[in-house]
């Protein structure tokens, strides 16, 4: 489940609940959609709402900054629960997108 | 060491079945009083594994999965997740960080995860056969005096 908000094309996109494999196709596309219909400049994804994630929640975020590189944009992450933020370092997430 | 607990779930490898592994994995372990930090990360690596079991393993045709988690003296865990689907050829390089041969939609993190939040994992597989991935843990706070 996600909600979002969208004001001087910064898109950010409150993500709810389980980021696995089993929900992650979901996600992207409906994230996907929106970065399609607004064209932000800036994607901000905030995980305060999310119970649990586990790798599927890193291609998550691998593959939304392609497509917002291939827009000319980018994407911040925000408010991560420290075991997402954890994983995410794992990754080195850091050096693609910015981790609030 | 002494076991003192254990319990075994058979499941078909279908992704719906991902949170309920992991969930009764946890809700096992909950006998130990683990912290929350701790409970997170058995969480994380038992959904690595048998997501790993059900994406690699079985692909589009899902077989079973089972799931085994041991207690032992000390705070002690084991977590076995096995699948008798396509194996690992090449289970060094399968466990390097950010290898994968899974689409855009897989990170190649999977076990540097596992890796990063159980004491110990050992993986054996055979091409065409199957695969076994075990991980070791301690919790329930014990884990200064358990490494001593
Ligand atoms: N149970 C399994 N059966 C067959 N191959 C496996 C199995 N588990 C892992 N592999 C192989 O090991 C590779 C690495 O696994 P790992 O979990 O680290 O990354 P991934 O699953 O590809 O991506 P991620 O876990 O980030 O979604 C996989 O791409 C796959 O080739
Ligand atoms: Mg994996």
């Amino acid at each position: 489940m996600i909600s979002y908000d969208v004001q001087e094309r910064i898109l950010t996109v409150s993500l709810f609940g389980e980021i696995d494999h089993h929900t992650s196709a979901g996600i992207r596309s409906e994230i996907d959609g929106l970065v399609r219909k607004y064209s932000p400049l800036c994607l901000i994804l905030d995980f305060a709402g999310v119970d649990f994630c586990d790798s599927s929640g890193i291609a998550v975020v691998l593959g939304r900054y392609r497509l917002m590189q291939s827009l000319g944009g980018e994407v911040e992450l925000i408010r991560l629960p420290r075991n997402i933020r954890h994983i995410f370092d794992m990754a080195d997430l850091r050096r693609l997108v910015k981790i609030e | 060491m002494k076991e003192l607990n254990r319990m075994t779930l058979i499941f078909d490898g279908r992704s719906v079945n991902e949170s309920f592994a992991r969930v009764t994995a946890a809700a096992f372990l909950a006998q130990l009083d683990p912290t929350l930090q701790e409970i997170a990360e058995i969480k994380t690596v038992v959904s690595e594994a048998v997501t790993n079991a059900i994406v690699h393993g079985y692909g589009d045709k899902p077989g079973p999965v089972s799931m085994k988690v041991q207690i032992f003296a000390e705070g002690k865990i084991r977590i076995t997740v096995r699948d008798k689907g396509r194996g690992i050829e090449d289970i060094p390089k399968a466990m390097t960080p950010c290898f994968t041969t899974g689409n855009e939609d897989r990170a190649g993190m999977g076990f540097s995860i596992m890796q990063g939040f159980s004491d110990k994992i050992r993986v054996r597989s055979l091409p065409g056969k199957g695969t076994t991935v075990v991980m070791e843990k301690y919790v329930g706070g014990r884990e200064a005096v358990s490494r001593g």
